[in-house]
């Protein structure tokens, strides 16, 4: 890798031919003749503008329409094939999944305390673009959104009764339960503690450190390296000049497939949870047809936002949706079991880290129906959203530490959820110990309503409910859209706005195809089967942020 | 009669502004007036610069380059937006207060049915500014 140390602007100025300044403060650009936007194909075809990449685009673009219109021509077909393709990924590829996450989980918590972490992310004298309080809702609300409405009673309350039922044993040997680890059979406060462990789990460090890793790299590349912002700028350690070609447009055809089933499987999830809640509220039928207008509605409501930009956009909703995130968990936790809660919040944490290494090893589990049914799902579709949600942390994070952004992105949202879940899920177990089941005998994307139903002014939480996945889905589809578009102009951020529209109503079409083609096991089995190949990406990426960070200068 | 003229440029379609850096350089030298090159950019890379910083060099050099004969040497301001797609017209009436400019000169597109729903940056900044603007056809 030839670098050009540009250790001082001045200098670098008095000899105007040298090229490229450094960002603010020092920093170590490539040096690389590639130019943003060369490859790039730009037209105007019916007084539309457009500026691709057309190898990237055009692939993509192509390949996912065809998908699309096979999937609603053939969907028994497709459900059986995907099914396929999720099951064996489950009984073949889970140990690499599990081991991957682990060692994104080390990377983060090792640079956080190493000298790399005093790197600063555009320079060294970079100022950051947004105030800790967007950027932290920017962060959230893209980074699980619509997950923690779904998730947040449901999953507690799944791990609680498959725990307390214990293990049972199928006639080959395999166990037929799905708990986690040894289970905790009739007792209910170990139960509790394993089923809370279990769900902070899959919604604590790895994910995070997942979004991270892919953050991280992508944002050194771009703002301290002056690459191209897109995933495969990450690649240059390792492919040098190649990443120009075509294993780099294979790198962000990857990229775009995952982000697009990711956010998909989000949608559709979303769609459901807001359907059952529509449903329970009002007595809207919840079948099809009603999902079918409700993606087809928020898509509507994404362009909006989409055509308004990140600042009126993405920026405003997420700063609405903390605000009524915050207020529902606070309402949650008083007219909930308060103390159960405050002191769950701490015995979690604690059951959490104690279960850690066993819940995380990624060989010889006896869980098998638990770590590859839950586990490897989740990492599955955390990876296939990270490069939507790490090139949109990389993109509103220039200007902090990477000692700073890390604890912001692995740390902070890592106890937010530990809160959250401790909150909804104490709160629904609680109800389940006190003899009402209504909650864990209801579907999936019901049981959020359940519980609230038990509290007061369910009416009204209930319908905060629904604005919440609402909104949380509007912030995912214009975030994605924004980020596919990105990756899809070859790196060009100023790329004319009717391509991000083009993206933003394609993912409303896959969540609808796959919801119509499979329901929610469709959505599954399409995220996990997009996230397993990036998961080698991201494993390039660790490499290429040790590498990045070494040769840049640290400041005080 | 004017005493500041503001220029929207775009380093990156440079081919299409002629007739307007024209214009403006022409009202310049009749009114003696100051010339100011505004540019916008993002933080990230792009086609045009690897910085904000290579873009400021690059729009001083732009600048310098293309003095009134008057000599007077015109200034340059770059400016950094989250999403120039979006909201580049708004950072550009921003930059006319800051700027100080009593005059917008900018080249813009003939006007085409998408106008309605995206209308050109030329009319909107003129929708929302005191200043008087001229824009200027290919």
């Amino acid at each position: 890798m030839e670098n050009q140390n540009n250790q001082d602007p001045d200098k670098a100025n008095q000899t105007e031919s040298v090229g490229v300044p450094a960002p603010e403060g020092p920093a170590n650009l490539i040096d690389t003749d590639y130019v943003i936007g060369q490859d790039n194909y730009a037209a105007r075809p019916l007084g539309v503008d457009i500026d691709i990449h057309g190898a990237v685009f055009s692939f993509s673009a192509l390949v996912i329409l065809a998908f699309v219109i096979l999937t609603l021509a053939l969907p028994e077909q497709s459900t059986a094939w995907f099914d396929g393709a999720k099951n064996w990924i489950n009984a073949n590829m889970s140990w690499f999944l599990i081991g991957a996450a682990n060692i994104f989980v080390l990377l983060c918590l090792f640079l956080i305390f190493s000298p790399l972490g005093k790197v600063r992310i555009g320079g060294a004298h970079a100022e950051p673009d947004f105030s800790y309080l967007s950027w932290f809702a920017m962060l959230f609300a893209a980074g699980m959104g619509v997950g923690l409405m779904f998730y947040g009673v449901s999953e507690p309350l799944t791990h609680y009764g498959t725990s307390l039922g214990g293990t049972s044993v199928g006639e080959d040997g395999v166990r037929t339960d799905w708990a986690p680890l040894g289970a905790a059979a009739g007792d209910q406060g170990a139960a509790m503690s394993l089923g809370m462990a279990a769900t902070i789990f899959h919604w604590g460090l790895h994910p995070w450190a997942i979004y991270a890793i892919v953050a991280l790299s992508l944002a050194l590349f771009a703002y301290n390296k002056g690459l191209p912002l897109t995933v495969r700028s990450m690649f240059y350690p390792l492919l040098g000049e190649r990443i120009w070609g075509w294993p780099g447009h294979v790198i962000d055809i990857m990229a775009v497939f995952a982000t697009l089933f990711g956010l998909a499987t989000s949608l559709g999830i979303g769609a459901q949870q807001a359907a059952a809640g529509l449903n329970h509220l009002f007595g809207i039928p919840d079948g099809n047809t009603t999902l079918v207008l409700l993606i087809a509605a928020i898509t509507a409501v994404a362009v909006v936002s989409i055509v308004a930009g990140v600042d009126k956009g993405v920026k405003r909703l997420s700063e609405i949706n903390l605000v009524l995130a915050f207020l529902l968990l606070m309402f949650v936790v008083f007219v909930g079991p308060t103390l159960m809660i405050l002191t769950g919040f701490a015995k979690n944490l604690g059951a959490y880290l104690t279960e850690l290494p066993f819940l995380s090893n990624p060989f010889g589990r006896e869980d098998v129906n638990f770590s590859q049914g839950w586990t490897t799902f989740y990492w599955a579709w955390w990876i296939s959203w990270s490069p939507f949600v790490g090139m949109f942390i990389a993109r509103v994070s220039r200007g902090r530490s990477v000692r700073e952004f890390l604890t912001a992105v692995l740390l902070v949202p890592s106890t937010v959820s530990v809160f959250w879940m401790t909150a909804f899920g104490t709160t629904a177990i609680k109800q389940l110990q006190e003899g009402f089941t209504g909650a864990s005998d209801a579907d999936l994307a019901v049981k959020l309503y359940e519980v609230l139903g038990q509290l007061p002014m369910a009416e009204i939480t209930s319908f905060i409910g629904i604005v919440l996945v609402i909104v949380f889905f509007v912030t995912s589809s214009d975030s994605g859209s924004l980020v596919i578009d990105t990756i899809t102009a070859g790196g060009k951020i100023d790329a004319p706005k009717p391509q991000r529209v083009f993206w933003g109503i394609i993912e409303g079409a896959i969540a609808i195809a796959l919801l119509a083609g499979g329901g929610l096991a469709a959505l599954q089995s399409a995220a996990v089967a997009a996230g397993l190949p990036f998961t080698v990406v991201l494993l390039v990426g660790c490499f290429a942020i040790i590498k990045g960070l070494m040769d840049e200068p640290r400041s005080a | 009669m004017y005493k500041k003229i503001m220029v929207p440029v775009d380093l990156a379609h440079l081919d299409a502004l002629e007739k307007a850096l024209a214009v403006a350089a022409d009202m310049s030298r009749h009114y003696q007036a100051e010339l100011c090159y505004v540019g916008v950019t993002t933080s990230q890379p792009s086609s045009v610069a690897r910085s904000p910083e290579e873009y400021r060099e690059k729009l001083q050099a732009f600048a310098h380059e293309h003095a009134p004969e008057t000599g007077k040497e015109p200034s340059a301001r770059v400016i950094v937006s989250h999403d120039p797609a979006v909201d580049l017209d708004h950072k550009l009436i921003e930059a006319i207060d800051e700027v100080g400019a009593d005059l917008v000169v900018m080249g813009t597109h003939l006007p085409k049915a998408l106008n309605a729903i995206m209308p050109t940056h030329g009319g909107d900044i003129a929708g929302h500014t005191d200043a008087s603007v001229f824009l200027v056809r290919p």
